[in-house]
Order: C-alpha cells, then sequence, then structure tokens
C-alpha cells in the first residue's frame, strides 16, 4: 500500500510553526517511514508546478500555517484544498489570523503609507516606490501577488478540517494530531485537537485567586514587581489564560505562566466562546471595582478601564481577523468582502 | 428539525393596524422551522387559545411562538396553552411585536418589517430552546416584619392570626412608630393611641409572635421561603421579666435626655421607658448616655431597683431566625429640617415641625394637651402653618408631594382652634390635596366653620421680632408679598424613608427608587412586592400615605406573605444559570459577581456549582464567565447570537 502523503505550506507566518515541526526532533523520524512528505517548501524544493500535477485528493492531510494575506496565498491554499483530502489549520495566524490579523485595523493603503511612504525607520526607500502588481522591466512583465486589504483566516478562504492551535502548536499536539490522523479514526470535523478546557485548568496559581476576585487596579508586567506564585489577575495584570484554551505545556503551566509572564491568548478560544475579545472584555468589566462598584461612579469606572493600555491589542492580539468585527470598518468599500 | 406553529395577534386593532399581518403570515410560512402559521384577532382569548391548541395536535408541533403583547402579560397563558396540550411550556416563545413594535411605530411598512424579524428572532430562539421544570425548594413556614409601626404591627397581626409564626424586629425600645407619637387622627379625629394601642397590646400577647425591640437585623441570607435572619439584639440591661415597672430606676438617675417620644420638647433619663403604654412594657438603659455603666461612675439606678432587675454586665447578643418571608414595614422620617435654614429652626424656639406640634396637641405630651409655645409657655393667638416645607421643591429639596401634610395640617388647625377659640391659625400651601375618603369633606368644614385662614403661597423666610415670628412669603393669587406676624409656626415637614430603612436596604442589597423608597416590583399590579422574592413592603417605607393606606397596605402585604407561607414548596423558574463542566476551567472569575452568592467552586472537582434555587437568573456570571461554561438555560451564548444574526442581517 502507498505511503500517506503529507503537505506542509506557509501563508502569512514567521516562520515558528516551520520550527514547530523541525522542534518535532526524532519524532519526525518515527512517522517519516509511515509517510511520504510531497510538499513542503520551507524544507525540500518543490514547486507549484508539482502540486498542480497532483491527482485531486491525492494529499492525505496538507498542515497550513499562516494567515490569508495575499492573493498567492490565498491561490495555493486553494490548491492545496483540492488536492487534499484533509486540510489542518496549523497555528494561531491561520486559525484566528494571530499578530498579521491585526493589520485589520488598517487597510492597504494605510499599510502601504506606513511601510513604504517613509514613515518605517528601518525601511530605505528614499524614491517612495510602492510595490506593484504589474511592472513592465525590459525583459518583460513581472507580476507580484495581490496585497489584500484584509487578512483571512485559512478557515475563511477555504474549508477546514481540523485546528492545531497555537502560536506555535506545541509538537506534542502535532505529533497527537498526526498519530490520530494516521490511524484513520477521524475526530469530528471542525475540532480543534487541544484541550478545550481553559488554561486556568492547569494553573498552579488558580487556587492563589481570592473568593471574589476584583480588581481595582490594572497593573502591566513591565511596571511592576511580579509574584512568581499569585494568579497574574489578581495582581491586577490582565492574563488571557481564562479565555484561552490549555494545552501549550501539557498538564503543566502555561509556558507564559512558566515564565512569569500572563499567558497571552495564543491558543485561542474554547469551544463555546464566540469572541475572544468581547468574552474577556465581559469578563473583565465585570470584575473590574467588583468590591468597591457600588460606591465608585461613572468616572471612577472610566479610570479604573482607562488603565488598560492598548485594549484591542490586548484582547484581540491573535483573533481579530476571525472576531465578530474582524476588520476596521472600510469607508468607501475597496476590494474584497 | 423542531416543528414550530407561529401564531400571530391582531390585539384587536392595536396590532394590526400598524403591522400588516396578512403579508406576515404569507412571508414567514416558508421560513425554516415553521410548519404552521395563521393570525387572529384575540390569541389570548379563548377560541385564540384552542386555535393553538388545535393546530398542536393537528401539525404535531414542537413548539409554538405567539406573536402580541409583552411576555409580562400573557406568558403564562400562553405556557398554559402549551402543557395543556401535552408539551413542555419552554417551548413557548412570544414575539413581542406590540409594545416592541406596532405601539411604538407608525409606518406600517417598516413597522411590518421590524415585526418580521422580532418574530425570526424568537423562532431562533425556540429552534434551541430545552424543556425545562420548575425549581422547587421546601418552605419555612415563618415571617420576619421589620419594623413596629402601624404597618408592621398589623402584617404582623394578620399573619400570626392566620396561624403563622411571626419575628417581629424593631429598632427602639418599643412598638408604635409615629402614630404612638400623634394626637388624633385625620378625617375622624380620633384618638391615635387610643386606637393604636390595643393593637400593641395584642401583638404582645398574640402566642404566633415573638418580638425583638432594641434590635436590628444585620444579614438576611438564603433564598425565598428559605431564609437565614441574623438579628442583633442590643444588651437587655434591664430584665423584663424582673422589672415591676415601679419608675424607681429613673427618679434616681441624673443624666438628662432630650426625649424622643416628645421630640425633644421634654427630657426623659438615661434609664427610661419611653411612655407609658410602651410594647414591651420595661425599661431601657441608654448605654450611650449613661454615666458609665460601673457601680464606681454612678449605679444609682441598680442600687436602687428592688426587683434586682438590672445587670450591667449584659451584652449584645446575635439571635438567628429562619423565616420564609420578609415584611419590611422600616418606616419614614421626617424632612431633615436643617435643610431649609431660612425657616430658622433651631435658630426660634417657636418655630417647631409638625411632629412637635403633634406632641403639643396631645394628652400624654409635654404640655398635656394644651397648647402653649416653647420660648414662653405663652398660649400662641396666631399660628402659621407652613404646608410642603421641603416637598414639591425639585430644585432645592424634595421633588414629590409627601401626602400626608395638606391632611394633617388642617387637623392641626383645627385642633389648635378647638382648644384656642378666640386664636387664628393661618396656612400657606401650593394645592390642597384631599383626595382620600371623608378628606375633602374635612377641608370644606374647616375652612367654612372653623376661620382657617388659607394663603396660597410659598414662604421664602421666617425671622423674629420682638416675641412675634415674621413670616414673609409670596402670596401667589394676588402675586403679592405678604408678611403675617405669628406667635408660633409650625412646619409641615416632608417625609423622607427612614434613617433605619437607608440603614437596612444597604445591608440587606434591597431595591429602592430615587427617592430612597423601597421599590414595589410593579407600581401598578405588584405594590406591596420587592423586587426580591420573598420580600414584601408595607406602610411609608415605599412612599409617603396616611395610616388607613399603611393598613391596608400592610394587609395586602401580609395576604402576598401567607400566599408563600401556605404553600408546602416554592417554584421557581428554571431560566437560571447552568455551568458545563466539560468548560468550566475552575477560574472562579464569576464567583464573585453573583449577587445572590449562587455559585460556589467545588474544591474537589474544581468545576464551579449552582444552587439552583438561589440563582434568580440574573445572568450576571454568563458574562463574567470568559470559557463560555456558563450558560443562561435557554437563553444560551448560541441562541443570543442566532438572534443577533437576524437581526444584523436586517432580513
Ligand atoms: C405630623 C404627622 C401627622 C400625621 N397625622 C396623621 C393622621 O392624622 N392620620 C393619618 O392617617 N396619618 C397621619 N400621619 C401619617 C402616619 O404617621 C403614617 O402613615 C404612619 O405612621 C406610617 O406608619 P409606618 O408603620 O409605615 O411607619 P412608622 O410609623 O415610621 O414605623 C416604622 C417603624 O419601623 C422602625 N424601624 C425603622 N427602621 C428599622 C430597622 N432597620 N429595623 C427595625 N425597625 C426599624 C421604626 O423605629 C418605626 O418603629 C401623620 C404623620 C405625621 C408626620
Ligand atoms: S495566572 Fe492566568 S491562567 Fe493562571 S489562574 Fe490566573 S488567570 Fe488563570
Ligand atoms: S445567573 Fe449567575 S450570577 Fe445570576 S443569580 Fe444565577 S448564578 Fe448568580
Ligand atoms: S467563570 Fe466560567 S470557567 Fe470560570 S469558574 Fe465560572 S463557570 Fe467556570
Amino acid at each position: 500500500m502507498a505511503k500517506p502523503k503529507i503537505a506542509f505550506y506557509w501563508c502569512a507566518s514567521c516562520g515558528g510553526c516551520e520550527e514547530a515541526i523541525i522542534d518535532l526532533h526524532e519524532d519526525i523520524l518515527k512517522v517519516a517511514e509511515l509517510i511520504d512528505i510531497v510538499f513542503w517548501p520551507c524544507a525540500m524544493d518543490f514547486k507549484t508546478e508539482d502540486v498542480k500535477n497532483m491527482q485531486d485528493n491525492e494529499i492525505t492531510v496538507c498542515f497550513i500555517n499562516g494567515a490569508i494575506r495575499t492573493s498567492e496565498q490565498e491561490e495555493m491554499s486553494k490548491l492545496l484544498r483540492k488536492k487534499s483530502q484533509l486540510i489542518v489549520s496549523f497555528g494561531a495566524c491561520s486559525q484566528l489570523g494571530g499578530i498579521p490579523g491585526l493589520a485589520n485595523f488598517w487597510d492597504r493603503e494605510s499599510i502601504f503609507a506606513s511601510s513604504y511612504g517613509g514613515k518605517c525607520p528601518s525601511v530605505d526607500n528614499p524614491d517612495g516606490v510602492v510595490p506593484q502588481e504589474v511592472s513592465e522591466v525590459p525583459e518583460g512583465e513581472l507580476y507580484l501577488p495581490r496585497f489584500h486589504n484584509t487578512v483571512k483566516t485559512t478557515d475563511q478562504v477555504i474549508d477546514v478540517d481540523y485546528y492545531l492551535p497555537g502560536c506555535s502548536p506545541a509538537p506534542y499536539l502535532t505529533m497527537q494530531a498526526i498519530t490520530t490522523i494516521l490511524s484513520g479514526d477521524l475526530p469530528t470535523k471542525g475540532t480543534v485537537l487541544a484541550p478545550n478546557k481553559a488554561l486556568c485548568e492547569v494553573c498552579s496559581r488558580n487556587d492563589s485567586k481570592p473568593e471574589k476576585l476584583s480588581i481595582d487596579k490594572i497593573n502591566r508586567v513591565s511596571l511592576v514587581e511580579v509574584d512568581p506564585e499569585k494568579c497574574f489577575l489578581a495582581q491586577g495584570i490582565i492574563c488571557m489564560g481564562p479565555v484561552t484554551r490549555s494545552g501549550c505545556n501539557g498538564e503543566n503551566d502555561g509556558r507564559c505562566i512558566a515564565a512569569n509572564m500572563p499567558c497571552r491568548g495564543c491558543y485561542g478560544h474554547p469551544s463555546e466562546v464566540h469572541d475572544v475579545g468581547a468574552k474577556m472584555v465581559a469578563a473583565l468589566a465585570s470584575v473590574v471595582g467588583l468590591e468597591d462598584e457600588e460606591d465608585m461612579s461613572e468616572a471612577d469606572v472610566q479610570k479604573l478601564l482607562d488603565q488598560i493600555v492598548d485594549p484591542a491589542g490586548t484582547f484581540y492580539r491573535f483573533s481579530l481577523a476571525k472576531s465578530y468585527f474582524r476588520r476596521k470598518i472600510m469607508t468607501d468599500s475597496k476590494e474584497e468582502k | 428539525m423542531k416543528k414550530i406553529g407561529v401564531f400571530i395577534c391582531h390585539c384587536g386593532i392595536n396590532i394590526k393596524d400598524t403591522v400588516d399581518v396578512d403579508r406576515l403570515t404569507e412571508e414567514l410560512a416558508d421560513y425554516p422551522g415553521v410548519a404552521y402559521i395563521e393570525n387572529y384577532m384575540f390569541m389570548c382569548s379563548d377560541p385564540g387559545q384552542n386555535h393553538i391548541k388545535d393546530a398542536i395536535h393537528e401539525r404535531k408541533l414542537d413548539g409554538v411562538v405567539v406573536a402580541a403583547c409583552s411576555p409580562t402579560l400573557h406568558e403564562s397563558t400562553f405556557q398554559t396553552v402549551l402543557k395543556e396540550s401535552g408539551l413542555n411550556e419552554y417551548q413557548m416563545e412570544i414575539a413581542n411585536i406590540r409594545e416592541q413594535c406596532s405601539w411604538v411605530h407608525t409606518d406600517i411598512e417598516q413597522a411590518t418589517h421590524k415585526a418580521k424579524l422580532i418574530i425570526k428572532t424568537a423562532i431562533e430562539k425556540l429552534k434551541l430552546n430545552e424543556s425545562l421544570y420548575p425549581v422547587s425548594a421546601p418552605v419555612t413556614k415563618k415571617a420576619l416584619v421589620i419594623g413596629g409601626g402601624i404597618a408592621g404591627i398589623q402584617a404582623a397581626l394578620d399573619i400570626a392570626d392566620a396561624g403563622f409564626q411571626v419575628i417581629m424586629v424593631e429598632k427602639k425600645p418599643s412598638i408604635g412608630g409615629h402614630m404612638i407619637q400623634l394626637s388624633e387622627t385625620f378625617p375622624t379625629l380620633d384618638c391615635s393611641q387610643c386606637i393604636l394601642t390595643p393593637k400593641m397590646v395584642a401583638l404582645s400577647k398574640h402566642k404566633n409572635i415573638k418580638l425583638y425591640v432594641n434590635s436590628e437585623v444585620e444579614s438576611i441570607d438564603g433564598y425565598v421561603g428559605n431564609f437565614n435572619v441574623k438579628i442583633k439584639q442590643e444588651a437587655l440591661y434591664v430584665d423584663p421579666a424582673k422589672c415591676n415597672l415601679c419608675d424607681d430606676c429613673t427618679e434616681v438617675c441624673p443624666v438628662l435626655v432630650p426625649s424622643e417620644q416628645d421630640e425633644g420638647l421634654s427630657w426623659r433619663k438615661a434609664i427610661y421607658i419611653p411612655f407609658p403604654q410602651a410594647i414591651p412594657a420595661t425599661y431601657t438603659l441608654d448605654v450611650e448616655n449613661c454615666l458609665g455603666l460601673e457601680p464606681i461612675a454612678c449605679g444609682k439606678c441598680r442600687e436602687k431597683c428592688i426587683a434586682e432587675a438590672i445587670n450591667y454586665d449584659a451584652t449584645d447578643t446575635i439571635i438567628e431566625e429562619e423565616v420564609g418571608a420578609v415584611i419590611l414595614a422600616t418606616g419614614f422620617d421626617l424632612y431633615p429640617v436643617e435643610n431649609i435654614p431660612e425657616y430658622g429652626y433651631g435658630k426660634y424656639p417657636d418655630v417647631i415641625t409638625s411632629l412637635q406640634f403633634e406632641r403639643i396637641l396631645s394628652a400624654t405630651g409635654p404640655t398635656g394637651g394644651e397648647i402653649y409655645r416653647p420660648s414662653d409657655g405663652k398660649v400662641p393667638k396666631e399660628i402659621v402653618f407652613v404646608q410642603c416645607s421641603g416637598s414639591r421643591d425639585p430644585e432645592h429639596h424634595l421633588s414629590y408631594c409627601s401626602k400626608i401634610c395638606c391632611m394633617y395640617t388642617l387637623k392641626h388647625a383645627k385642633l389648635y382652634k378647638h382648644k384656642v377659640h378666640n386664636g387664628q391659625p393661618y396656612i400657606f400651601y401650593i394645592d390642597i390635596r384631599a383626595g382620600g375618603k371623608r378628606y375633602e369633606e374635612f377641608v370644606q368644614q374647616a375652612v367654612s366653620e372653623e376661620g382657617i385662614l388659607y394663603i396660597r403661597g410659598k414662604v421664602a423666610k421666617i425671622y423674629k421680632e420682638g416675641d412675634k415670628m415674621i413670616v414673609i412669603g409670596m402670596d401667589t393669587l394676588s402675586n403679592k408679598k405678604i408678611e403675617v406676624k405669628a406667635d408660633l409656626v409650625v412646619l409641615a415637614m416632608g417625609i423622607v424613608p427612614s434613617e433605619g430603612s437607608h440603614d437596612l436596604v444597604k445591608r440587606l442589597k434591597i431595591n429602592t427608587d430615587d427617592k430612597g423608597f423601597l421599590s414595589e416590583a410593579h407600581p401598578k399590579l405588584r405594590p406591596v412586592e420587592s423586587l426580591q422574592a420573598g420580600f414584601y413592603l408595607a406602610g411609608t417605607s415605599q412612599g409617603p400615605r396616611d395610616i388607613p393606606d399603611s393598613v391596608s397596605q400592610a394587609s395586602g402585604a401580609a395576604a402576598k406573605a401567607l400566599i408563600l407561607l401556605s404553600s408546602d414548596k416554592i417554584y421557581h423558574s428554571p431560566i437560571i444559570a447552568s455551568v458545563d463542566e466539560d468548560l468550566c476551567s475552575g477560574c472562579a472569575i464569576c464567583v464573585g459577581t453573583c449577587p445572590y452568592g449562587a455559585r460556589e467552586l467545588n474544591e474537589v472537582s474544581k468545576v464551579v456549582e449552582v444552587n439552583e434555587i438561589l440563582c434568580e437568573g440574573c445572568g450576571a456570571c454568563i458574562s463574567a464567565c470568559p470559557s463560555g461554561a456558563a450558560q443562561q438555560k435557554n437563553l444560551t451564548d448560541d441562541q443570543i447570537d442566532n438572534m443577533i444574526k437576524i437581526i444584523a442581517s436586517g432580513k
């Protein structure tokens, strides 16, 4: 019998997800015997043509990481969907838009203006050259992919079968996913292949939360000395743990928590949460100033909430593209939906 | 998918005139899930209900959407229709297309479109509704009455007479409230004490009533039908069982304190009985003014007491009681007269409050019922009464009408005329409000026969000249400044919720209106119930009113409490919070947000549990829960999401 064929592809991502595959170390060798890697542009030399030449559904499972930022990523995803039996949306950017998704607070024009318009200190572009989709050169025409206004998640562009969350997905979860898929005993379509309980479940600091959690001051890790044993929320530091799936570090404290940093939410939401930011805002609003609620004026409440720096970036750090809002409203609806 | 029947009501013309019900029926017939749809003139009528029943049987419906008026009105009507048809009543949803649509719009096109969206949201919600069953719990067949004024006394007697135990808690040394201070009562002019004291005695002798005076309710935990009450009783320095009321102690006590009963117009001792008919009939040692509870400091009363009833070592006690229902009858206070400095109260002894005047008129008062003015004991020949002192003045004082001042002022003027025949009473007034039974006759008789002079206007200033009080006002009929020289001025103070009421509502978290009076559950249809289940309201704690109204409201509150006490079980809506154990991370964020203490983190399973009887379904925890584990039954995030999607799509 022919070995199952596996593909890996990357879209708008930092490369960390590719590292996460490499991080499987010798485990990868165990599966390598059982599978054929038929496409992995980051690690091996394949061409788009190779994929195009495959039969439909020839690939058993394709792991796509990164968000969809450009027309090329969109086309490749669609092509891979056609050629694959299963698509696993791999990593936070693919599942939720991730950090690239935060660009949805802007649009192409403003991004280009900032990156190529001389505002970006690390870009040396005295002539103000802006990338064009078609450029005339002596040899003929050159094409660049179209840069979309909106960053999308993989499942906003193609049908997705499973998700592996995280920035980046923990190798043990990736291994589990591969073995499960190879076993043929497939979970229900749409399953997120990680524990469904929020991070507090495994957090050693959870017991230090007071019975009535009331936040009377918002603190930031950079400005206070963080008690390494106490729940971040109980210290007034915003921790996305309660709205984020556990699993980043097995049954142990979350990876960030273990490093004495609050959870930033890369593992995405448990199944019943529809919008990460809205949920966390509602949760925080419920406990901010809870103790003195009755004696607080509107202005007092406002003052307390104003202490939250960059609320959008905090609450939607990884999930803006997958949120109810998805993006900033575009006044003159330019191109895509 | 559920087979849903949609029943659109015309409500006569109330809905039909603004919403095109025929078009709705047509357009919604194909909506996914709708198995049957019709419209009818009055869905709530018997024939209307039968339409629903028939359709349920014939079409084998699983659920029903009634597009009609607010669920506060007919939800239970239609729930019953479902029950009678063998369906679970929670498979019924009301789409409110009257209050939220036809009544507030005029454009038929837009109103019809909006009604369609409202009905679709109800259909979407119903699709995910579970069948639910009311939560039940036993009832403790005992009531707590807080406040021993006439309202509390009446409510306690009614409940006790019906055969249930009553615990009464009164803050002061005796029950009786303000009514025991009054002289005679309008409009019949019967003696207040004469009609009140029989009730006080009946209460003290009632086998079903336990009375705690000098006591306050510290906390009430638990839930409707099953409250745990903590009562703090001040130390009993005088043992009522031993005290033989000889009054020897007061004779030797060297301390003088202004008498509360006489509104500061006389003195009492630091050990005292507030008034001769006090219930319970015993003495109270006022620790705050006593020289020091030690034989070295004083100890005179204990030395003198042959009954050995005085014990300086007594301490405050906390008493715990379990009750099923609570009646709040914490009464009123006068609006603080210091807030109107231009009237000179406090500066001039001959400017007094209406309650002080009641004491002067009372046979048991400081003057034995003779009318002398405080400064020099002269009989006042001219008295000015200032109505609406503090009332109906939204810019400076109370915005509302205190309701009783017109009548008691007139009563004051009359009683004054009965005692001082040649005296002249003047009454400054804004309007005369005499809406009660026989009140208008009371007014007419006084004006025509008693020679009382009414001046329509507000008093701007009161000051002293010689031994006269000069009252400056504006006659709003003639628009002229007016000046009256009087021997005595009586301020008809407005009334506010009592201080005891304020403290209590803060401690017990009871809803009040913007004026601090206790809030009723519905201003018209549930006037004696509080928004907190199991709490009932009686008397002036809920708003200004006279004695007959306080008494009838008290009996109303007692009747409501009796409905509860006479049931074996209480049932509670199942629309409450739930926790999905597979999702709850035990983050415990929700626990502190529950205003009813209904959530607890199970230390073993590390999952939060809901006490179903305590949960009022307020939803606080649900919005607090960051993981989606907490959901409101039949109002889940999924349901709300689906409903929002309909509205947001506008289609
Ligand atoms: C000057 C004047 C004249 C009036 N004349 C008439 C008249 O002629 N005819 C008429 O019909 N009405 C008259 N009224 C109105 C009448 O006094 C009231 O309608 C009646 O007394 C209201 O009774 P209540 O039980 O609601 O309140 P209250 O009499 O105020 O009784 C409340 C009781 O609750 C107690 N209490 C308060 N807080 C607490 C607490 N936290 N814990 C325990 N106990 C507490 C208080 O100590 C008090 O004993 C007059 C009112 C005034 C001011
Ligand atoms: S530190 Fe974060 S993850 Fe840990 S218990 Fe607190 S909120 Fe939850
Ligand atoms: S809905 Fe939640 S917060 Fe509200 S009473 Fe119930 S358990 Fe408490
Ligand atoms: S907030 Fe939600 S997840 Fe956290 S303890 Fe409460 S129910 Fe569980």
